[in-house]
Parts: C-alpha cells; structure tokens; sequence
C-alpha cells in the first residue's frame, strides 16, 4: 500500500486522540483478536490424544503440500500477471484495449466454481474426453490433486497481479526509462534494470494477494482433493468428534499466513522507490513486438480461454442441461437475496467498524496507532475458515445467542475483511488535510456543515469504494459462510458448494451464474474508481 | 490511569456491540423455535428429504428449520454445543451418530408407543433414538467396465492388488465412518485397520458422499463404489440408461452391513412435543409409507413393504452387530481413518 503518510499532518502529530475514539479503535482490534485468542486457549487444553493427531508424518506433508502450492501458484500467477500487464499496458499487441479488460474479468470467478468447472470440462471423463471420444480417446488423465488445484488458483488469482502491476506501470516516470535508453542501454536491459525494480512493491503486493489466497482457499482444494491445511482442517471438522486438532492445525495455518504477510512487509520496507519532483505526466510510448507478436497473442488467448471462455461457457452449458433436466430456480433467487443481504450487512458494519482506525490512523498518528492498525488488520491474513472455526467454538459454548445468527456471520465478515475498507478510508482522509476544515471553521462553519459540506463529499468515494470491496468479497466468501449460517440460510456461494461437493455441476451453474453476475456490480464501482485513482487498486 | 480508562472503553464497547447483536439474533432465533416450528439436524440429503420434511408441516402444521449436514459432522457439532444446541431433534443417516449423541447424555427418551412400533433392531436398546428406514451397504459398479463375476464374495478381498485404481468411497459420510465402526465391533480393530490399509494400498478415489460416488461410477471414472443400497436407484431416477448395478456381498460378510437411518430427540429441545410429533410421523403411517413406496430403502415397522425392486433383506444381511454399539465404536472409526489417511 503505497503509504501516502508521508504527507504528514502536522497538527495531528503529538495531539492525543479523544479517548472514545481510542476506546472504539481498542473494541474493533479486541474484535479481530478474539478468533485467534480463542484458539490459542483452545489449543492449550488439548490433550495428549489431540496432539498425538498432530505430531505426525502427516502434519508436516499438509505444510509441505500448502506451502509448495503457494510457491507455484504465486510464481505463476506473478508471471502470468506481470507479462499480461506489460502486454495491456506498453506493447503494441492487436487489440490491446479489449485484451486489458478481459485479463481482469477471470477475478468474477471464484475459485471453487472455476474448480468445478474445470473438473466438469477436464475431469477424465468431462466434456473434452466426450468430445475426443470419437478419437479413440476413452479417458483423460486426472486432474485432482496438485495440477487441478494448481490451475485452478493461478487462472482466477493473476488479475491481482495484473491489476495492481497496471496501476504501477501506469505511474512510473517515462524519464527513469528514457535516461537508461539513453544511456545506451538495450530495451531488455532498461525493463531488468530499471523497469521492473521500479515496479517491484506493485508486484510484491500482488504476489502477497495470491499467496495469501492460495493459503485461504478452501473451496478449489477440496474440490480438487487437494491435501493442503484448509481441506484437512475442513475434514478434521467434519469427520472427527474431538474437534481440537483442527483448532491446532487452524492455528499452524495462521501463522504461516502471518509468516507470509510479514515477509512481504519487510521486502517492501526496504524497498523505497521516489521520483524526485513530481515528474513528467505523459503516457509511455508503446513498444513494438515485432516478431513476438504471435506468441503474445497465443498467450493470451490461451488464458482468456481457459480461466474465462471455458468456466463461463461450461457454466452456460450445464445451465441449459440443468433447465432441460428440470433444475427448479426459485431457491436461488431467495439465495441471491440471501447473498446481497448479508454481503451488503458485512459492507456496512466494515465501513463501521473502520472508521475509527481509519480516523487514529489518518489524524493521529504515533507508534501506538499503527500498532493498532496493524493488529485490527490481523483478520485479513486469516483463512476464513479458520475465523469460522473459532467463532463456532466460541459462540457455540459461550454466546449460545449469537450462535448461527446472522450477526455472528456479520461481525466474522468484519474481522475478515476491515481493511479493505479501512485502508481507502484512512488514504481519503489523508487527503483531507486538517487545514481544510479550520479553514472552514474560521470562516464560521459549524461542525456539522463542515462535515457535510466538506469531509463526507471528499470521503464518499473511498468509502464507497471500501464497501464495495467489502460486498465483493462477502459475496464469494465460503468457508465463514458455510459454517456460521442460521440454520436454513443459503446464500449463492453456500449453494454452489453444496451442489459442486456432491458432484451435481449442472445444479451449481445457476447460482455460480448468479453469483458472477451480482458480483460484477461492485467490480463496476471498483474498476471506475480504478479509472479514476490507480492507486486504489492496491486496496483490493 | 489512562490504560484503566482504555480497557473500559473496550469492556464498555465490547458489550454494547454483543448486546446489540444479541437481542437481534434473538429474533430469528426465537420465531424458529416457538411452539409451531422445530429445528431439524439433518444428517440426510437434502433431496431426500425435503418432500418428507413439506408433507410433514402439510400435515402437522409445525415448521421446520433445518440444517444439514454428515451425521457424523451433525452428531459432534451436538456434543460440542451441549445444552446451548439449537436442535430440536437430531435425523441421522446412521445409528452410529444417534448412539454418539445418546453417549453423550444428549437424547430425551423416545415414546414408548413409537418404540413399540419399530421392530427391536431398528432401535437403541435404551430408547434413546428410533430407527425410522433400514439400507445395506453394497458395491455399486459399472456394468460397462467390470464383469459381476469378477466381484469378490467378501468386502475384505478389495484389497487384492487387482482393484488398484478402481474403488472410490467417501470418507467423510457417515454411512461409511458407520460401516467401518460396525467392522470395528465385529472383527476388532486390528482387523479393521488391515482392511483399510489394503484399501489405501490401491489408491482409491474419494469422494464426498454416496451420490457423487455412485455418479462417478456411473460416469465411469471408478470402476466400484462402496455405497449404500438404495443409490444406485435414486440415480439411476435422475437418468435411466447409467451402465451401474449392485453388487451385494456374500451373506453375514462384513460387507452387507445392515444400517438404520433414524430420529432422537434432543434432551434439550425448546419444542420438545414438536419433536416428538416429528419422530411419531416418521415411524407413523404417513413416514413408512413414504419409506415403502417413495424411496428404495427398507421400512423399519412391521406391514410394511419394501421396494419390489430391491432384494429383500434376509437375503444379504451381514455380520450381526447390534446398532446400539456403533455409537461407542464411531469415534474409534473416526479416528482409525484420520489414523490411515481416509481423513
């Protein structure tokens, strides 16, 4: 995140923050912290019937599994969105424009329903066998396992690497590029040397978003039968009456996840990137391809086709096979009501929830404020799997009233995902220079005019934009949702599961249709605001 | 004195927020389990029985709420909860998840009419949960791919090297944790934990449950699938012309393991007379007619009739392990598969 708290704010340097704000802030990160406290003093119960479970070969293969998953689909998905980037962004490759939005559509599809279409299109007997079978072809190799999962999480995860090195190309100084060309140097020794150093903190913060999916992802390794942490968690859950080992396992997932998320902020803070003055502020001239425009092209088509044509075209497919079998649609109407209902719930009580970290961090801040803001950040790098599991430990023996209620899959999406909203916040009100509002207030505005005449406009569209991130990502959400539902409550993606897990693709298309089409209604509102900031982006 | 003040901001917050949220899950929660409606753990299919569940307010007028779930799953999410669980009463795919519950001091005890009615095996010896359908477990294979002589007479003999590659089961569903909690009653669990090895020894598929393995039968992609009886109908029901067919294991072989689907009241249901108006359905005329004519599985009251399609019980039943046992057994099973990798 690119830290625009550089621009200090003088004032609030030193000032000490109202204490009901501190108070507010100290109760959101009390929030985030519960889950992991919890399973902390659960894991310190287990016995030695539990550990036995956990001191085994088997452990240290599930670590081995997730994080070789991780590496691989981190490499690729950084390749594959860095390469794609430059190609949208500086190349002269046909159609360039076109190309730019499809490379970010695959992000609609979420992984679970890009893996069930995989498998219904790849499995050894899908749809590619049935139509090579003319060819002799009686079955494909099996893609379960590492291939299945491995595809399934690089396809739908490089647009956060394409995205975020968009933005960055798009706001590199052509200057750094134009000294080292002419300087002598080669096109390719410019883009090693200068180029992509330069873009290094964009690439690293999409790489950490594909790392940290990759851990998080529940849905695409269980489908694939993947034996990463999430999926044994997941059968320790369902399959064992003494839930402690996966309170344990849950809590070796998280701190890898925090191994991952520390390790890219300390790579980022060394790294310091400035252009001196404010630069030059004209678009970069597109390189010629030449005779690699073929390839180029081949790539990615290759994508295109399969991390978008293929699931949505298998999606059709199965939609018009269900409808002809009879597949009744009614219930996944109430599911999208259900969706939009507690995704919108988990967007407002985020942008809640927020603000106060938001406000300590934009106007007051000091060495205690952004400890605050980190650790109320902590909820992001946890699995939402193993944020479920510990809410339902929790609620179910402590909070008897909270137990599958809506608020309790509510307050879970806030723990999971504040910063999303909190960090646009906090930059919009970086923006907002305190001198602004004294300026108002000497020329004898009340507070209140002075909010809503200056604060809300200039913070209306972070904000927006924080929500919808919000709403995005609550919609696609499974594991919290799965698990922490009020009885009888399907949402869209809890839907797509049930069927997608006992292999009924054709009753999973509607609602995973559904569900891509709802979502694109806040990537709408979030691809503008990309159009608008570049830097936005970063947040998601 | 500033760090006092902070923590009872926090306290102060903290309790504003869960009360908050408190009083609106009351709500919902309430309306769910006030005199005209119960909530249901359902350790069995949705497409099962949904139509059940519908016929079931039709006639007494009480909703339903349910959740569904594994049995096994449903059963230790119980114990977890204790007292605080919001089911009214427990419909297991298997016995095994009703007696873990019952072990656990959870299950109020059934009407002695309804326990009158449903023959002696289909029960708990302590009246603790009723049986309300009987199914067997079977091979279901590809007609397409394996010749029915090459089946063998004993489950334990899959674990020949020549099934390498072609079995699939899930590992997850009760039924099967069930069928191999009864092999740990009737052979021990040395022998068990052999069979299992043999099995992982010949890199069968997983699957989620009994439907997606008899589907991948069916499509081919395993050749066996250790499932219960009555699927092999309800798919063959989606499409007709699947090359499956079952395979019943010779009679008393630990394969032909012969389970209970059934209904125990929790202890600590809100709507308890709800509860026990779900179980008297079940057992009752409207619920075994249903069984007899609605579903391929076997009714558990005595006039009753089963299916024609399916072969009548005697002919396949397997190793004689009372059902009132499979409760303690089940989280030894549990364990064994996490032990061999199944889980």
């Amino acid at each position: 995140m690119a830290r625009a708290a550089t621009i200090t704010v003088e004032r609030g340097r030193g000032r000490r923050a109202p204490v009901p704000l501190q108070a507010a802030a100290l109760g959101v990160t009390a929030l985030v912290l519960l889950p992991i406290v919890y399973l902390v003093a659960r894991a310190l119960e287990a016995d030695a019937s539990s550990w036995r479970l956990i001191m085994r070969w088997r452990t240290v293969s599930l670590t081995l599994h997730t994080i070789g998953l991780a590496v691989a689909v981190t490499l690729a998905a950084t390749a594959i969105g860095v390469t794609l980037a430059w190609l949208a962004v500086r190349s002269d490759m046909p159609g360039r424009r076109v190309w730019a939005t499809l490379f970010a559509l695959p992000l609609v599809i979420p992984s679970y329903v890009g893996a069930f279409t995989l498998l219904s299109a790849l499995g050894p007997t899908g749809e590619l066998q049935r139509l090579l079978e003319p060819l002799g072809v009686e079955r494909l190799p099996d893609i379960t396992g590492f291939p299945g999962a491995f595809l399934a999480l690089t396809l739908f995860t490089y647009p956060y690497v394409y995205l975020v090195t968009v933005a960055g190309i798009r706001g590199l100084d052509p200057a750094f590029e134009e000294a080292g060309r002419v300087a002598g140097r080669s096109r390719a020794h410019v883009f090693r040397t200068v180029t992509l150093p330069l873009l290094r903190p964009s690439i690293g913060a999409g790489a950490l978003l594909v790392a940290l999916y990759t851990l998080h992802d529940f849905g695409a390794v269980s489908l694939m039968r993947y034996p990463t942490f999430t999926q044994a968690i997941f059968l320790q859950y369902k399959a064992a009456f003494d839930r402690t080992p996966a309170a344990i396992l849950s809590l070796m997932l998280a701190a890898l996840a925090l191994v991952v998320v520390v390790a890219e902020r300390r790579a980022r803070g060394r790294a310091r990137y400035y252009r001196s003055g404010t630069g030059v502020a004209r678009p970069l001239r597109p390189v010629p391809l030449g005779r690699w425009r073929w390839p180029a092209l081949v790539l990615s088509a290759a994508v295109i086709g399969v991390g978008l044509v293929l699931p949505a075209g298998m999606l059709l497919m199965l939609l018009a096979r269900g409808l002809a079998a009879g597949t009744p649609l009614n219930l996944t109407i109430w599911a999208a009501g259900a969706s939009a209902l507690v995704s919108g719930a988990g967007a407002i009580f985020a942008l809640v929830a927020a603000t106060p970290i938001a406000v300590l961090g934009a106007r007051y801040p000091s060495r205690r404020s952004r400890s605050v803001e980190s650790l109320s950040y902590m909820g992001y790098a946890l699995p939402g799997l193993v944020v479920a599991l510990a809410f339902v430990f929790l609620a179910s023996s402590y909070l008897p009233l909270l137990y599958q209620s809506l608020p309790l899959l509510v307050i879970a999406y806030v723990v999971m995902f504040l910063p999303q909203t909190a960090e646009p916040l906090r930059a919009g009100l970086l923006q907002l220079t305190p001198r602004m509002e004294e300026a108002a207030r000497t020329l004898g505005r009340g507070r209140g005019r002075i909010l809503k005449d200056i604060v809300f406009p200039l913070i209306a569209k972070p904000a927006l934009a924080g929500a919808a991130l919000v709403f995005l990502t609550a919609m696609k959400e499974l594991p919290a949702t799965l698990l922490l539902r009020p009885t009888g409550f399907e949402t869209l993606s809890t839907r797509v599961w049930t069927s997608a897990s006992a292999g009924l693709y054709s009753r999973a298309a509607v609602p995973a249709l559904l569900l891509m089409l709802l979502s694109s209604v806040p990537l709408a509102v979030l691809a503008r605001r990309v159009g608008v900031n570049p830097e936005g982006v970063r947040q998601d | 004195m500033r760090g006092t003040r902070n923590q009872w901001g926090v306290a102060v917050l903290l309790a504003v927020v869960l009360a908050s949220c408190s009083s609106e899950a009351a709500e919902p929660q309430g309306s769910s389990e006030g005199p005209g409606s119960i909530t249901i753990y359902s350790g069995r299919d949705e497409e099962f029985v949904k139509t059940l569940f519908d016929d079931f307010t039709a006639a007494t007028g009480i909703e339903t709420e349910v959740r569904y779930g594994d049995s096994a799953e449903l059963a230790a999410t119980i114990l977890e909860e204790g007292d605080n669980s919001p089911a009214d009463v427990f419909f297991s795919q298997d016995a095994g998840s009703l007696g873990a519950v019952a072990d656990g001091g959870l299950l109020a005890p059934i009407d002695e009419e309804i326990l009158d009615r449903v023959e002696d095996r289909f029960q708990s010896d302590d009246g603790t949960w009723v049986g309300t359908s009987g199914r067997g477990r079977v091979a279901v294979y590809n007609t397409e791919l394996v010749d029915e002589a090459e089946l063998p007479g004993s489950i334990f003999d899959l674990t020949d090297p020549s099934w390498k590659g072609r079995i699939g089961l899930p590992p997850t569903n009760s039924s099967f944790q069930a069928h191999v909690a009864a092999m740990i009653v009737a052979y021990g669990e040395d022998e068990t934990r052999g069979w299992l090895e043999g099995l992982m020894a010949n890199d069968p598929r997983f699957y989620e449950d009994n439907g997606a393995t008899t589907r991948a039968v069916a499509s081919g992609e395993v050749e066996v699938g250790l499932v219960n009886h009555y699927y092999k109908y309800e798919v063959e029901a989606e499409d007709g012309s699947l090359p499956i067919e079952n395979h019943y294991f010779d009679r008393g072989d630990a394969g032909s393991f012969i389970n209970a689907a059934g209904v125990g009241v929790l202890a600590s249901a809100a709507n308890a007379d709800g509860a026990a108006a779900f179980a008297d359905y079940l057992t009752g005329d409207p619920g075994q007619t249903f069984v007899s004519e609605d579903s391929w599985e076997y009714p558990v009251v005595a006039g009753y009739d089963a299916s024609v399609d399916v072969p009548p019980l005697a002919d396949f039943a397997g190793p004689n392990v009372d059902l009132s046992q499979l409760g303690a057994a089940l989280p030894q099973a549990l364990d064994l598969l996490a032990q061999v990798g199944m889980v």
